[in-house]
Formats: C-alpha cells, sequence, structure tokens
C-alpha cells in the first residue's frame, strides 16, 4: 500500500467515531431542529388547506390568541395538567411508601399497579369510555344497588369531561410514578435510616425529615416527565371524550390536529404547535440544563 | 420497621391496626387498577342482549368468542369490512423493522459518544435529548410533507421512518447512560492492543449489553405499537397501523352499537404489549424510569 493510502486510512480509523455519529445526528438535526423551524416558518405564513410560503408575519398567531377554541384548550391543558400531576404524583408516593412496608406479595401487586403503562391511551380511553356510558355503565350500576343520584356519566358532560380525562390519566400513569418512587426508596442509605430509627425516631419522623427530602431529584423528575405528559396528550382525548361535548374537553394537541388536517387552518396549527413547543422547552430546558451540568460536577 | 422491638399489647394492637388499613389501601387501588381490565374482558364474553339486559360488572354467562372472532376478521373498520387483522399486521410490519433500525442506531451513537469522546460530543448528546421530549405535533406538518416528497405517504415505510426517527433520541439516551458506566479502561486496553472502533463493539461493548438491548427493544416496541398520533396523521384506509383502525372500529357510526365487539377490539389491539409486559416486565420498569434515573 502506498504511503499516502497508509495515512488516509489512520485518518478514517481516527474520525470512524465522528463517522458512525453523523447519520444519526444529521437525522436528528433535520427531522427534529429543522422541522421546528419548517413549522415555525409555515406558522408565520397564510397556508390555509395546502402550504403557502408567502409570509404575513404573526397574523396566525393573532387569529389563535382570538380563536375560543384554543383559549378552552388551553384552559384545559392547565386545569388537566395540574390536576392530573398532583394527583397522579400522591398516590404514586403513596402507593410507593406502602409497598415499602415488606408487603408479602409485592411483586404481584407492583404488576396490578403498573400494567396500564403497558397499553395505548387510545385502549385506556376506549375501556374508560364504556365504564362512564351513562346507561350502561357503572353509573347504572351502582344506581340499581340504592345510590340513585350517583353519576359516573363524566364523559357526556360539559363541565365533568375534563375531570374524565384527569381520571384515566391518573389511572395510566400513577403505576409509574410508584415504580418511580419505589425505586428511589430503595436506594436510600439504611445505615442513616437505622441509626434515626436506633435513636429513636418514629416511622413517620423518619420518613417525613430523612426519606422524603431526599427523594427530591426523582420527585422533580416525576413531575418533569408528567408535565410532558399532559402537553402531548392527544389520543386519550380522541378515545374517551374526542374533545366533546362540543369542544369542552379539547386539548392543544387535539387543537392541532384539528386545524391542520380537518380545518384546513395550516398557518393557525402551526402556530399552535409551536406554542406547546415554546410551554415544553419552558419546562424542559431548564431541567435538562441542571441535569447535564450537577454530572459534570460529579 | 415493625418487626424489631417487642411491643406492648397496646402498640401491638395498633400495629395491627396499621397492618389492615394498610391492606386496604392497597387492595382497594388494586380494584381500581383492575376494573377496566375486568369490565373489557367480561364484556366482550357476552351477548349485546346479556349487556343491554345485565349489568357491567356481572359475570358473563358463558364463554362466547364470538365478538372476538368478530372484531379479528369480520368487523367494519370505515367500509371495509376485514376486521383488525390486516391492520393487525400493519403494526408488526412497522414495529419490528423500525425497532431493530431505532435500537442499532442507538447503540452505536451511545457507545462512540460515551467511549469515543470526540470534541462537542457533549453538545452532541444534549441536542439528541431534547429530541425526547418534544411534541411531535412540532414535527407533523413538515413530515406531511417530507413523505409526501419521497412518495411514502399512506405507507408503513412512511411509518417505518417516522418511528426510527423519534425513537432514535431515547435508544441513544438508553445506551448511552449505560455504556458511561461501563469502564473506559476496557476500551483503552483494547486500542493498545490494536482493535477497531468496530471490533471494540463486537468483541467487548456488544457482550456486555444485553439487558439495555432488551430495555431499548422493549420501550421502543411499546412506544411504537400504541402511537396513535403518527398513525392518524399520516395514514388513512388500508394502511393503518392497529390502534387507529381500532380507534374507527369503535366510533363507526353505522348500524347497531356492538359494545362486545368494541371491547374485543381493544383487548387485541392491547394484547401484544400486555403479553411482552407480562414475560419481561422486570425490563420494562428498567425502561420506564432509565429515563428519570440517570447514570
Amino acid at each position: 500500500m502506498p504511503n499516502s493510502d497508509i495515512k488516509f486510512m489512520d485518518r478514517l480509523a481516527r474520525a470512524l467515531p465522528q463517522i458512525v455519529v453523523a447519520p444519526s445526528f444529521a437525522a436528528i438535526l433535520f427531522f427534529v431542529y429543522g422541522f421546528i423551524a419548517w413549522t415555525g416558518y409555515m406558522s408565520l405564513t397564510k397556508s390555509k388547506m395546502l402550504p403557502n410560503y408567502t409570509l404575513i408575519g404573526f397574523r396566525p398567531y393573532e387569529r389563535l390568541f382570538q380563536m375560543d377554541r384554543w383559549t378552552v384548550a388551553l384552559e384545559n391543558l392547565f386545569v388537566f395538567g395540574f390536576l392530573f400531576i398532583a394527583i397522579a404524583i400522591v398516590i404514586g408516593c403513596l402507593l410507593a411508601i406502602l409497598l415499602d412496608q415488606r408487603i408479602r406479595a409485592e411483586g404481584f401487586i407492583r404488576t396490578i399497579y403498573l400494567y396500564p403503562m403497558a397499553i395505548s391511551f387510545i385502549i385506556t380511553g376506549t375501556a374508560w369510555k364504556w365504564i362512564m356510558n351513562p346507561s350502561l355503565g357503572l353509573e347504572a350500576v351502582v344506581r340499581g344497588w340504592g345510590w340513585e343520584s350517583f353519576r359516573f356519566g363524566w364523559t357526556n358532560d360539559e363541565t365533568l369531561a375534563v375531570y374524565a380525562l384527569v381520571m384515566a390519566a391518573v389511572w395510566q400513569s400513577a403505576g409509574f410514578v410508584m415504580a418511580l418512587f419505589l425505586s428511589a426508596l430503595r436506594s436510600v442509605d439504611q445505615d442513616i435510616v437505622k441509626a434515626a430509627s436506633l435513636d429513636g425516631a418514629s416511622p413517620w419522623r423518619i420518613y417525613t425529615r430523612i426519606i422524603l427530602p431526599s427523594m427530591r431529584p426523582v420527585f422533580m423528575s416525576a413531575v418533569v416527565i408528567l408535565a410532558h405528559l399532559a402537553i402531548k396528550s392527544f389520543d386519550l382525548v380522541v378515545a374517551l371524550t374526542g374533545g366533546g361535548p362540543g369542544y369542552a374537553s379539547t386539548l392543544p394537541a387535539n387543537f392541532m390536529y384539528e386545524m391542520t388536517f380537518r380545518r384546513n387552518e395550516i398557518g393557525v396549527g402551526a402556530a399552535s404547535a409551536m406554542v406547546m413547543l415554546a410551554t415544553v422547552a419552558a419546562i424542559m430546558v431548564p431541567y435538562l440544563y441542571s441535569e447535564l451540568r450537577s454530572k459534570k460536577h460529579v | 420497621m415493625s418487626e424489631h422491638a417487642t411491643y406492648s399489647p397496646a402498640q401491638g394492637r395498633s400495629a395491627i391496626w396499621m397492618r389492615l388499613l394498610l391492606w386496604t389501601i392497597l387492595i382497594v387501588f388494586a380494584i381500581w387498577f383492575l376494573l377496566p381490565a375486568y369490565v373489557v374482558v367480561g364484556t366482550s364474553l357476552k351477548d349485546l342482549e346479556e349487556i343491554r339486559g345485565g349489568s357491567l360488572l356481572s359475570l358473563p354467562h358463558e364463554l362466547n368468542f364470538w365478538a372476538w372472532k368478530h372484531a379479528w376478521n369480520e368487523a367494519c373498520i370505515g367500509v371495509e369490512c376485514t376486521g383488525l387483522e390486516p391492520y393487525f399486521w400493519n403494526s408488526i410490519f412497522m414495529a419490528l423493522p423500525a425497532v431493530a433500525i431505532s435500537t442499532l442506531l442507538g447503540a452505536l451513537t451511545g457507545y462512540a459518544l460515551t467511549k469515543w469522546q470526540f470534541r462537542g460530543a457533549n453538545i452532541i448528546f444534549a441536542l439528541i435529548l431534547f429530541g425526547c421530549f418534544v411534541p411531535f405535533q412540532v414535527v407533523i406538518l413538515p413530515m406531511a410533507q417530507t413523505l409526501g416528497k419521497i412518495g411514502i405517504t399512506n405507507t408503513v415505510y412512511g411509518l417505518i421512518l417516522v418511528h426510527s426517527v423519534y425513537g432514535l433520541a431515547f435508544t441513544t439516551l438508553f445506551f448511552r447512560n449505560y455504556y458511561v458506566s461501563i469502564p473506559d479502561e476496557l476500551v483503552r486496553a483494547a486500542t493498545i492492543d490494536g482493535a477497531g472502533f468496530f471490533t471494540i463493539f463486537r468483541r467487548i461493548i456488544l457482550p456486555l449489553s444485553p439487558p439495555i438491548i432488551v430495555v431499548s427493544v422493549i420501550w421502543q416496541f411499546t412506544q411504537i405499537w400504541n402511537d396513535f398520533l403518527f398513525g392518524a396523521s399520516f395514514t388513512t384506509g388500508g394502511a393503518q397501523p392497529i390502534t387507529v383502525a381500532m380507534n374507527n372500529l369503535v366510533n363507526t357510526t353505522t348500524g347497531v352499537k356492538q359494545y362486545n365487539v368494541d371491547m374485543a377490539a381493544a383487548l387485541i389491539t392491547a394484547a401484544p404489549t400486555l403479553f411482552v409486559y407480562i414475560v419481561a416486565g422486570r425490563y420494562f420498569v428498567r425502561g420506564l424510569t432509565a429515563g428519570s434515573v440517570k447514570g
């Protein structure tokens, strides 16, 4: 082999890691960041049924925030997101602490709590929609037992439909939060716990003073992941309430789909997608930044 | 915390009450989690008369699998009365290649980023990581146009591409976090022996990787199988994945509402991922927590 070829092969071998990473990185650059820029551009155009690349400034955003459907979607996201995150964390944390009490059959119970995580939101929505069927569902069963005023037909009620979404979403995700907290509980330093209990600290004090404070990072992770799930929620709404009655339980993701694919308002759809991205970024960027930073210090 | 220390009778009694309360709460939640599964399976085994006349919670009179068979290859989805079967295969043909591609690329990328630290590796990782959290609504429109330009709109190939690309962020995260904990000395020793990038990957890294490969495969399979947004956005008619077809089946408004068929369809759609969960639950949980508890 001539000398220059050897040099070339050597350089190639040294650059191999970069060459291997390149296609994946290029794909992410194009399909994530390029597409974000593309959608951002579309959100400033007068695209209606078909993409149109004539810029019209922020008019699609103005139109977006004038639409009652969008205002309702944002309010729903706020209510849904807050309740979903709070309830899922409370239930998940409670179940994790209870399961940490040397429970016989712990593995079996954990399997039951966690299986909803394996199935699609579409199935969760379909199942709960059937349970909430006003004439044949749980409402009829409980009324048959004698509790005549019992109401569970939430999906057909304008004010209750959002809570139906919360309930189904918590059902789906509480087990996940439980798993997260349980693995954190198991990694708490047992020596400290033992020392505290030898010093006569009550179990309650041990939990509130030692164990729970040490779980702050997991708690943060859970909040961030659930918030991200809430903002992306789309299929659950489609299957459970269809966004209805009317558009009473619509969420931003459903709004975006509706505008883009059904109502020939591509510009407004793109604008709503950009607002969603901004919301996610406002939560994720500080979180990821602190995560990556703290890792460097360790 | 209850077993060491000796209890006085009063304390013993309160410990028993605590135990009772604890079990009550655990069981109430277990019932809540199992209720939809019970209702779905129960309803799918009843006939319509029994559903209308009986209670939601009653056991089916007999094991009647008519609804399952009907949902599998007779029920109408849109105008095609083929049942879920063709869509089930669509999902299989979509998920298997997409899982394989994203896992392989994620493993190679994670390996290169951790064991061959080059300048900019951390920035590249951060940029890929953010890809995990981008709401997909922001990529749908350009993706629809791109798929149209390449000519794979409304095909399984389009969905394979979409899922491979957007799964890549997660698989890279999994493998990167796993490979960080493999000692660098192993790789350095091999480089001194003259082994190259791919030799080290094959001889040293891959043999250590089965656990994380399982995690990645299970995570990707569950995500891709359960996806609805991409399926609904990029396919119509015969090319739809099973989740979209099932939703159409349930929401078909023509004819009598067949709740038993709806529930059987939900069961068929859920079966593959539930099966994976039951067989490999341990790895499933690890995948769920891998994204948040970092190495």
